[in-house]
């Protein structure tokens, strides 16, 4: 088991409902896809997740692809493509 | 702080002053100013710009937006000789016409102060985690990210 703090930004934090959570999950050492899946899998108020085109994610504050291995204690954000400038 | 996230406005002159105030070996000063304008949307006519959209609220990811800026400055500095660089982005509400981002560079010669301020923008689009959304009369609208964005960003790797 692990415990990970979730962020979620823009489009996706209002659709959601949600700026952030803590989440328990079943296993250690699994991916930032595994956690997508394993939320999109809650239930309907998770939909939003699984729609996002593109969807980015960060683990600790960096850019991260859905294969990086997240661990105990990671703080892992979601967000759909970054617009500024 | 080479890198600034803050609501409030920047003058610009004074912070291209300030790049090259103490320097002895410096002979170039880019530096670029974004502005809020009508439609940050897509080329398409979108139903933003149709209602008018009056302005823009910036989302960012406190902690990481700085560390990112500073990532890219830090990459700029290992591609380039560079003297001085200086990145401020505003985040909250915005007006249209109103400055967003600046991006100055300092160097001893204009082709690395050019090219290393173009870099700098070109990663911040596609690497910097703010998020635009355009405020109408009819409501919130979310700005999608451009395809030519991630175009930009990838002719530098």
């Amino acid at each position: 088991m692990m415990n990970v703090k979730v962020l979620f930004f823009g489009s996706l934090r209002e659709r959601l409902g949600l700026a952030s959570t803590t989440i328990t999950l079943p296993a250690n050492a699994l991916t930032v896809a595994d956690l997508r899946d394993h939320l999109t899998m809650q239930g309907a108020g998770w939909m939003a997740l699984a729609q996002t085109k593109n969807l980015r994610a960060a683990v600790n504050q960096k850019m991260a692809t859905m294969d990086l291995t997240i661990v105990d204690g990671d703080e892992i954000a979601f967000f759909p493509p970054v617009t500024g400038g | 702080m080479p890198v600034s996230v803050q609501t409030a406005d920047f003058d610009a002159g004074k912070e291209i002053a300030a790049l090259y105030a103490d320097a002895q070996d410096v002979g170039a000063v880019a530096s670029f100013v974004g502005v809020v304008r009508q439609s940050s949307s897509s080329p398409q006519p979108s139903p933003a710009r149709e209602e008018g959209a009056s302005s823009l609220i910036l989302e960012h990811y406190p902690g990481m937006t700085e560390a990112a800026l500073a990532a890219i400055v830090t990459e700029a500095n290992a591609r380039w000789h560079l003297h001085k660089v200086r990145v401020i982005h505003r985040v909250g509400s915005l007006q249209i016409g109103e400055q967003i981002v600046f991006v100055g560079v300092a160097a001893a010669h204009r082709g690395e102060a050019f090219t290393a301020c173009e870099f700098i923008m070109d990663y911040l689009k596609t690497q910097a985690p703010f998020w635009k959304k355009e405020e109408t009369a009819a409501g919130g609208r979310w700005v999608d990210a451009r395809d030519a964005d991630d175009a930009a960003a990838a002719r530098w790797s």
